[in-house]
């Protein structure tokens, strides 16, 4: 295995994902074999290749410093599942 | 304090300051401070499916001014990555940040506590975006059962500046926090204002027993936003981890928040806490490739720093602590510079800009920027004292006419009929009337009383409403009194 439950939980726990234990282990299962397909990238050797921080061979893309119309109060929250006064709602934090 | 002889502190800083930009870092929102919740953001700030970031330039061009001014080795190539954190003032999920390879490295400045000058490293400083605000609904944090977010600050740029933990008094945090500050401000990179949360301090700090060489463990504290916070908060944490260290325990490495109302620091121990980012480069970013030349000609049009001001308003005569507080204040000591264009004597003008100036702009709480006094106009004031038009004591209202009215001294002088009266004739005049009606002084003065004289200047300087030369009224007045 190249994943544990506990790796899953973890992860979950860091994403806010509620899992029963019969999904943690059916995940556990399939990121195993994702991490099992990807793993044939192991096998390449990359001794003498640059680091790449980017798939594109592309830098230095930029825009100036302008301000531009952002949307309305009324479109920001219109996917609010939760608005009250202009504010995004959300559950106490602490 | 005992403390300070038992334990060493060893303190370092991480800083995040707001760029002096129009826009946010990867979208057009506006940066703009105190608009209406949720007016500044777009689908790109809001972390839409589909969207793409694109840096803005002047973000770059900030930081790296600011890196060159603290000293630091600007990276060539460097890039963007994303620290993942699930909290509801971040509405992508995760901040675009800058992990293994940040614009700026391996800076310092130097810091003076008294006489001492210490050089305090800069470890790193990055780029990154800002998060939202949270409101909470009850009383206090722990109270509250919902929070509101305003995502309106959500992707203003921040320069993250990280100090070595150099630093082993509070008083040398402090003055690491002003010089950095002060750098900050005169390099133009953000306008520093700390009320407006522009500028933040998270606070790094342990204590180890006196003499040994091994760190003890650290708290940081996070979020402060005044210089007196984090002088509170550090006498705070030092005494209580001292405590904890005195009894035997163990200090826990921890976030810990500011109660500026209690004077204390708690705990935020929780699940959210855990400190697990999963950093990974952010895809939707190229990396930033910088030219030598460009970085070079970023460093030719730095300004001059406080350091330099410092030293060079000593040259002109200036004392340390004059040239300290002249410095404090790059407002301030832009004023003083630019009148001092105008006027040779830098101490009289000192003491002009840094007295009755600054007296007057306190009791307004104004910034010398909000008074409409222009520079050259005190220094075309002090010339007219120096020419005995005025005298020192009407120049001092005039001076407060020029601060509110943005008026020229001249104008003020004619307009009030303040010119100083060095007329011999007319003040002989009132000389006589007042050695009339005092004889008691007059008789003092001729049996020998000097301090008598000083009195009957002070009744003609009274009965001239203040506009009599002093000089001609006191060689008047010896004239007229030994002669009779
Ligand atoms: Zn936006």
């Amino acid at each position: 295995m190249r994943i544990t439950r506990e790796q899953v939980e973890h992860v979950a726990m860091l994403a806010r994902l509620e899992l029963s234990g019969q999904e943690v282990g059916e995940y556990t299962r399939q990121l195993d074999a994702i991490l099992e397909y990807a793993a044939v990238l192991e096998e390449l050797k990359t001794e003498e290749i640059e680091p790449t921080a980017h798939v594109m061979p592309l830098m230095n893309v930029m825009r100036e410093d302008s301000v531009r119309a952002s949307l309305s109060q009324d479109q920001v929250l219109r996917n609010a599942p939760d608005a009250e006064n202009g504010f995004f709602r959300v559950p106490k934090i602490v | 304090m005992m403390t300070e002889n038992r334990y060493e502190m060893v303190c370092g800083v991480e800083t995040h300051v707001e760029l002096a930009t129009k826009s946010k870092i990867f979208c057009g929102c506006s940066t703009e401070f105190g608009r209406e919740q949720n007016t500044q953001v777009c689908p790109v700030c809001e972390g839409l499916p589909g969207v793409l970031p694109v840096l803005n330039r002047e973000v770059v061009k900030l930081a790296v001014r600011a890196g060159l001014a603290l000293n630091c080795h600007i990276a060539e190539f460097s890039k963007f990555d994303r620290k993942n954190y699930y909290y509801p003032d971040l509405p992508k999920n995760f901040q675009t940040s800058q992990y293994d390879l940040p614009i700026c490295q391996n800076g310092w400045l130097d810091i003076r506590t008294g006489e001492q000058v210490k050089r305090i490293g800069v470890t790193r400083a990055h780029m990154e975006e800002d998060a939202g605000k949270l409101v909470h609904s009850g009383e206090t944090i722990t109270t509250s059962q919902e929070s509101y977010a305003d995502y309106n600050r959500t992707g203003v740029p921040l320069l993250e500046i990280v100090s070595e933990p150099d630093m082993r008094s509070i008083d040398e945090v402090i003055a690491y926090l002003e010089q950095l500050v002060g750098i900050l401000e005169y390099t133009e990179v953000s306008d520093c204002r700390l009320e407006q949360g522009s500028v933040r301090f998270d606070i790094n700090v342990s204590l180890r027993p006196a003499g040994q060489e091994v760190l003890g463990t650290r708290t940081e504290t996070k979020n402060l936003n005044s210089f007196s916070s984090v002088r509170r908060c550090l006498e705070y944490e030092i005494l209580r981890q001292a405590e904890v260290l005195d009894e035997g325990g163990q200090v826990i490495q921890e976030t810990r928040t500011w109660d500026e109302g209690r004077g204390v620091t708690l705990s935020l121990r929780s699940k959210e806490e855990a400190h697990d980012y999963r950093y990974f480069p952010e895809p939707d970013l190229v990396p930033l490739v910088l030219d030598r030349d460009w970085i070079e000609k970023v460093r030719a049009e730095l300004p001059e720093l406080p350091e330099a001001r410092y030293a060079r308003l000593q040259s002109l005569g200036l004392s340390a602590y004059d040239a300290g507080v002249l410095t404090s204040s790059k407002a301030l000591g832009d004023f003083f510079d630019q009148a001092g264009r105008h006027y040779p004597d830098a101490k009289n003008l000192a003491n002009w800009v840094m007295g009755d100036l600054t007296r007057l702009l306190n009791a307004r709480q104004w910034s010398v920027k909000d008074a409409l006094i222009q520079p050259r106009q005190l220094a075309a004031m002090l010339e007219l004292i120096d020419k005995g038009v005025i005298s020192g004591k009407i120049a001092k209202s005039v001076l407060e006419d020029m601060v509110v009215s943005g008026k020229d001294p001249e104008q003020i002088v004619k307009e009030k009929g303040l010119v100083q009266i060095s007329d011999e004739s007319a003040l002989l005049t009132v000389i006589q009337e007042v050695l009339q009606a005092q004889p008691k002084s007059v008789e003092d003065f001729r049996s020998g009383k000097e301090q008598a004289l000083g009195f009957l200047v002070g009744q003609v300087m009274k009965a001239t409403k203040g506009q009599a030369n002093p000089g001609v009224v006191n060689q008047l007045l010896r004239e007229q009194l030994t002669e009779q």
